[in-house]
């Protein structure tokens, strides 16, 4: 009843967080917000700034190619990849897009989103992975970052064993950037690796070729379980009609050498042909319509209760909390409260090494074991972390790792209580625990912290970043701290005076180097991430997250050799 | 008005209003207060009864049946299988295929069907076999009771020529003409000349304006003649004809009479009935308006006297021609049997006219005298056709995909032989529905008459509803200045205005309604989807939250309908929506135009096909439907006065699982250039013109019949026929190319 009321307002609340210190139930944690404070004011304002400055990011690359190129591209009868997709999966259902701002400021030349869209989103009630090139962009080409996002893309499809549909429309490597493209291990070839090995663990691989298919491109709809091509549009072949003349004298149609109906009729490359684009998008829907139970895992029906509260707190409010400022204090449980299902956290070892809170919770009904930081690592918590991955990873509940972590505590008392191993123990619990991870960079994520809590290394099976993030090895200053010293004694070992004022100009050159690579956009750029999320996404995206990840049917953790 | 209103109304309060609230007890007295009856077989009262009919009408007799505890057999030809009014019989008998003329006209088989049942009463119903006086006497013949008029009086009323002498006998008024047996053309044509053009020729048997043609001179007088011998043939199997002065401006004005088999003979009012299309009802209303007392009490005693002076018993009508300049009326026919719009008198007098019927047939004498027959309020009766209203009133067939029609109450009642689902064949009268409707005075029943209207919904194939709203909302129509060519006269009102102004309002309102088509098909979806698409893994039903989720922007969607300006598929227009999904859960909806300002529109689906939206800040409830014929997926919708029809085009949803195959764009509407296509579904009856033969534009190539009415298939243009490749006899579609005009 008392909870009811609570929902209801605010003032409700407080009677109701009264109340339940009288009940056993679970742990309702506080809003943990201050709203009179100067100090959350200034805070709410800097991170307000830093969303309108991803989203006028975001908005420039939604664009494509830039008007031109899109208005080719219609003229074409062909749609933008987003549409495309929009198209393919269900009507009015949800699309999770992975790494919109890949490609960002890499090049020389604009990349909106690598050139490639990625992401997750249902059609006939089964998830799938969809890889659209966008020809808008530099033809669809593919430059090392776009390589790098169709590959990661098939990693989450190949980890989360979703069927991957192909909505092909590339000109193929991106020639004058071939050596990066083409030969290493993870590069254009791996694509076609990847589609093999997951075409033969049954997660189905579909192929529709909406546009061009040339050179290695052809491989994508030839290694397909099944592709489509649209007549007119879609094109396959090993070399284009300029290089066929150039190699055998022979004239030939695009059509004719390798279009839809040639494919589909003559050749088998292709296995149903489409009238025109929308046509193919329908038999799209109809061919993973047939898929049936292809590689899906059986669903792991653990403890998911369909009937489940929202927080109590308006999960807007994470715009005004995410810690734009490292060097404020910070309870990452206000965040957990305005993510998890009734903001009901309850505590594992909540006494015992502080600076890392673990616990559970639900997220939209699914049961997570949640990991954050509150402060520096010390020998206890990384210790109170093993200790709860190991039990999440027993109980086969997926972990959230709430990255906010300046790193391990330094010092000879640190040492002296061996936090080298409780921190090695950490990592070897993270890397082995065969349970969904979704880790969140919300704050810094500085040197092995970013380790233990399951950074990018630790291939969690999706990791996201607020605007507020901060990835490098150490803080800028500190780094600056250390060089300059190294540098010093270089040049007091070569006899050279060097300046106050020089050794200040060193350090701000190191810290505004380490301020350009800490940054979300330089990380989520590289891939480092699979995307700069608005905090007031959180707990939609998290849902999205583990309902893709749950698809796995339960594997057992085995461990390595913990350093006791 | 008004002043006229409570001058008619006689007795008032007498007896309830309503006859279907308060069915009137039959005084039982009454029963067995006939000792002469009908000799022998009379003794017992019907206690089974045959209707020989189908549709709304053997509905409604079945009705009136069931509640006097009287068990009704139905008959069915094979395309009514499963029709409404089989359902509603507790027994039916198939008494032969598809056409009439092998069923519902059979009447050996339908005498047997009801010789095999134990009836002991035949009911005709209307058309058909209603004023067969062969059929009456089959009956009488076999002992069965015919619940209708003596086969003497059929016989006397249904020979036109005849039925004139005997009321010019009788002193009842007659339209100048010639009515003899003489059919000689020359002789017919100098005859008209006699009487003055304009004249009217008409088959002396038969009625519903089947055969009937208006002829304005001489030159127009044989073409005229053959084609109403022809249809007349067709439809009564006799040709004969008779020619009559044409009034240029008249009303059509019946009167209700009933008689028993003790000589009594009452009339129970007028009707008036002269807003026609092609000769044929669609808006009746009792009684007549901006008539005086006076006035009706002449046409009452004449209708009586008409009835009298061929001794007839049962319900009759008696049809005048009102000449609204001079104010005089004639005597034109007498039709033998229940009318089409007998519930318009129901309502205004009080009573049931099947109950009396079966009563009479009983032997019972007419419960009222003239004196207590009741006369009040008002009441209309619309007739919902399927129909081509823009191809000239043309019956249309097709599937009833969505049937919902108005609520009925002790004032408002659905006379109806169909339900959703079923087909309007060509084989029968394309009526859906009769609505009728009852206020305390003509306006009051007016404002119900044009409510309900716009809560008639029928969708699946063109209906003349629209077209009954613009009568029924015309100012001549709202003050009653109604007459025969109502229709003809008020056409530039009637019909679809082409005016800019106008158009561009019905744009806008098809504009809103596609933003609303647009939002409830997305509230719809996400319902439907969040209700089957959950699998085992139930956090799937996130990826279904509204608004759907993009990571930094909104979903949005676009949908194309292309609105069917006429509801009958003659004129499109491409709609381009761009549907984007709000935070809140509602929909922002921009029509691609250019000029469009967009709506903020939000849904709750309410249940079934409807919704409540709040589009603009106006909330109202809307009802919304699909379903696909051809390649297209039909969208209605009915939403404040607009009923708006969109297509929306389903080929890729359609698309086969081997996916291989190719699907050559199906252009459905566009044929080359110069051909015809049939207008209507139907047998063509006579080819006029051979193929290749050159002709001029507008002259007739062929003649097609449908639901017994020809029409005739003009050449669109001067040059050659090409293609012609149909013959007499042969029956062909509405989508069937007939020809083709080439040039010369």
């Amino acid at each position: 009843m008392l909870r009811v009321l609570a929902r209801r307002s605010w003032r409700g609340l407080q009677q109701r967080q009264k109340s339940m210190a009288f009940c056993s139930a679970a742990a309702v944690l506080p809003d943990g917000i201050n709203r009179s404070s100067d100090a959350f004011a200034r805070n709410s304002a800097a991170v307000q700034d830093l969303i309108s400055q991803l989203h006028s990011h975001i908005h420039k690359v939604l664009d494509g190619g830039g008007p031109e190129a899109v208005r080719r591209n219609r003229s074409r009868n062909k749609l933008l990849p987003r549409e495309r997709i929009d198209r393919i999966i269900d009507p009015g259902s949800s699309f999770l897009e992975l790494s919109q701002l890949a490609g960002y400021n890499l090049y020389e030349e604009p990349l909106p989103s690598g050139g490639i869209i990625t992401g997750i989103g249902p059609v006939h009630g089964r998830l799938c992975m969809f890889v659209a090139n966008d020809p808008t962009v530099k033809g669809g080409t593919y430059y090392p970052i776009t390589v790098k996002k169709h590959l990661r893309a098939q990693e989450v499809a190949a980890e989360c064993k979703l069927p991957c549909i192909y909505l092909v429309d590339s000109g193929g490597a991106n020639l004058p950037r071939q050596a990066e493209v083409f030969p290493d291990r993870d590069n254009f070839g791996r694509i076609f690796y990847n589609q093999a090995k997951m075409s033969a663990e049954g997660i189905p691989q579909i192929a529709l070729v909406l546009g061009s298919c040339t050179a290695g491109g052809a491989y994508i709809p030839a290694m397909a379980d099944e592709s489509i091509m649209v007549k007119g549009n879609g094109t396959i072949f090993l070399a284009g009609p300029p290089l066929v003349k150039a190699a055998t004298g022979e004239e030939v149609s695009a059509e004719d050498l390798g279009g839809a109906s040639m494919h589909c009729k003559i050749s088998g490359v292709s296995d149903h042909f489409a009238e025109d684009e929308l046509h193919g998008l329908a038999i799209g829907r109809n061919v993973i319509k047939n898929l049936y139970m292809a590689g899906k895992g059986a669903v792991s029906s653990t403890s998911f209760s369909s009937n489940y509260e929202e927080p109590l707190y308006d999960v807007k409010d994470l715009r005004s909390i995410a810690p734009s400022d490292q060097k404020q204090p910070f309870d990452i449980r206000s965040v957990i409260a305005h993510i998890v299902d009734g903001s009901e956290f309850d505590e594992f070892k909540k006494l015992y090494g502080t600076t890392l809170v673990t616990g559970f919770a639900r997220i939209h009904g699914q049961p997570v074991g949640i990991i954050g930081n509150n402060g520096i690592l010390f020998t206890e918590s990384a210790l109170k972390g093993s200790h709860f991955i190991e039990l999440c990873a027993q109980r086969n509940i997926p972990l959230i790792f709430l990255q906010n972590i300046t790193g391990f505590m330094v010092g000879s008392k640190s040492e002296a209580t061996g936090i080298a191993k409780a921190g090695a123990k950490m990592v070897m619990a993270v890397s082995c625990a065969k349970v969904p991870k979704i880790t969140l960079i919300v704050g810094g994520s500085f040197g092995a912290g970013n380790y233990g809590m399951c950074g990018r290394a630790y291939s969690p099976n999706f990791l996201f970043l607020w605007p507020t993030a901060k990835i490098s090895v150490m803080g800028g200053i500190q780094a600056a701290g250390v060089l300059a010293q190294i540098e010093r004694s270089n040049k007091k070992r070569q006899g050279i005076e060097w300046t106050k004022e020089e050794e200040e100009k060193f350090k701000s050159r190191v810290v505004e180097a380490y301020e350009i690579e800490g940054s979300p956009y330089y990380s989520t750029a590289r891939l480092w991430d699979d995307g700069i999320i608005d905090p007031a996404d959180t707990r939609k995206v998290l849902g999205l997250c583990l309902s893709a990840s749950m698809k796995h049917v339960p594997e057992e953790t085995k461990y390595g050799v913990f350093r006791m | 008005m008004a002043l006229m209103a409570s001058i008619i109304r006689r007795n008032i309060s007498q007896k309830p209003p309503f006859w279907n609230l308060n069915p009137r007890i039959w005084p039982s007295r009454l029963i067995f207060s006939s000792p002469e009856g009908r000799g022998e077989k009379s003794a017992v009262a019907i206690e089974k009864i045959l209707v020989a009919n189908r549709g709304e009408i053997a509905c409604r007799i079945m009705r009136t049946a069931k509640r006097l505890g009287i068990r009704t057999v139905a008959v069915y030809s094979d395309a009514d299988r499963d029709a409404l009014h089989v359902k509603s019989a507790d027994e039916a008998v198939r008494i032969g295929p598809p056409p009439a003329r092998a069923s519902y006209l059979n009447a050996s088989a339908i005498v047997e069907a009801a010789l095999r049942t134990s009836a002991q009463a035949v009911h005709p119903g209307y058309g058909f076999l209603s004023e067969s006086a062969d059929f009456a006497q089959l009956c009488e013949a076999e002992g069965l009771t015919f619940i209708g008029p003596p086969a003497s009086a059929i016989r006397d009323m249904g020979d036109k020529s005849a039925s004139k002498r005997i009321m010019g006998a009788a002193g009842v008024p007659l339209v100048p003409g010639y009515h003899g047996n003489e059919q000689d053309i020359d002789f017919l044509k100098l005859e008209a000349e006699k009487i003055g053009y304009p004249i009217l020729i008409k088959p002396t048997h038969g009625g519903g304006g089947k055969g009937m043609r208006i002829v304005q001179g001489p030159d127009e007088f044989v073409e005229s003649l053959l084609g109403a011998q022809r249809e007349a043939t067709a439809s009564f199997g006799i040709n004969t004809i008779l020619i009559e002065k044409y009034i240029t401006k008249p009303r059509h004005i019946e009167v209700q009479v009933f008689g028993d088999k003790h000589g009594n003979v009452i009339h129970l009012n007028e009707r008036d009935c002269s807003v026609q299309r092609r000769h044929q009802k669609i808006i009746e209303e009792a009684p007549a308006p901006n008539v005086t007392n006076e006035f009706r009490f002449r046409l009452g005693e004449a209708a009586v006297s008409a009835a009298k002076a061929v001794g007839y018993h049962n319900a009759g009508t008696v049809e005048f021609i009102m000449d609204t300049l001079s104010g005089k009326f004639y005597f034109m026919e007498m039709n033998t049997r229940l009318q089409v719009e007998h519930p318009v008198t129901e309502m205004v007098v009080g009573q049931d006219l099947v109950e009396w019927q079966i009563h009479v047939a009983n032997g019972e004498p007419l419960p009222l005298t003239q004196e207590q027959v009741l006369l009040n309020g008002h009441a209309f009766e619309a007739r919902i056709y399927a129909e081509n209203v823009s191809r000239g009133f043309l019956p249309a067939t097709g599937t009833l995909h969505h049937y919902r029609p108005v609520p009925v109450s002790p004032s408002v009642r659905v006379e109806t032989g169909v339900e959703e689902g079923d087909a309007v064949s060509m084989h029968y009268d394309p009526m859906i529905a009769k609505l009728v409707v009852w206020g305390e005075n003509r306006n009051a029943a007016l404002v119900k008459l044009k409510n309900c209207l716009l809560k008639f919904q029928v969708a699946g194939l063109p209906t003349n509803i629209s077209f009954l709203q613009s009568l029924a909302n015309h100012w001549a129509f709202e003050k009653g200045l109604v007459e025969t060519h109502f229709i003809e006269h008020f056409k530039n009102d009637l019909f679809i205005d082409t005016a800019d102004e106008v158009a561009a309002e019905a744009y806008a309102a098809a504009k809103l309604g596609a933003s609303l088509v647009a939002a409830c098909i997305c509230e719809k979806e996400h319902v439907t989807s969040k209700e089957t698409l959950l699998d085992g893994n139930r956090l799937l039903s996130l990826w279904y939250i509204q608004p759907p989720f993009r990571m930094h922007h909104s979903a949005k969607r676009k949908m194309e309908l292309e609105w069917d300006r006429e509801l009958n598929g003659s004129c499109q227009e491409l709609l381009k929506i761009v549907i984007t999904y709000q935070s809140d859960g509602s929909y922002f909806i921009e029509i691609e135009d250019g000029d469009s300002p967009g709506w903020e529109v939000k849904v709750k689906h309410v249940g079934n096909h409807d919704f409540r939206v709040d589009a603009d800040q106006l909330h109202s409830y809307v009802t919304l439907t699909l379903y696909c014929k051809d390649t297209s997926k039909h969208i209605h919708i009915w939403h404040g006065k607009h009923h708006h029809h969109y297509r929306q085009n389903v080929r890729h949803e359609q698309s086969t699982d081997d996916g291989s195959q190719h699907q050559p764009s199906r252009q459905v509407a566009s044929h080359p250039k110069g051909s015809v296509v049939a207008p209507m579904a139907g047998l063509v009856v006579k080819v006029l013109i051979e193929n290749g033969a050159l002709v001029e534009e507008g002259q007739p190539i062929l003649v097609l019949e449908a639901m017994k009415m020809e029409h005739v298939v003009k050449s669109p243009r001067a040059g050659y026929v090409d293609g012609l490749q149909v013959a007499a006899g042969q029956q062909v579609f509405d989508t069937t190319v007939l020809f083709s005009v080439k040039d010369k």
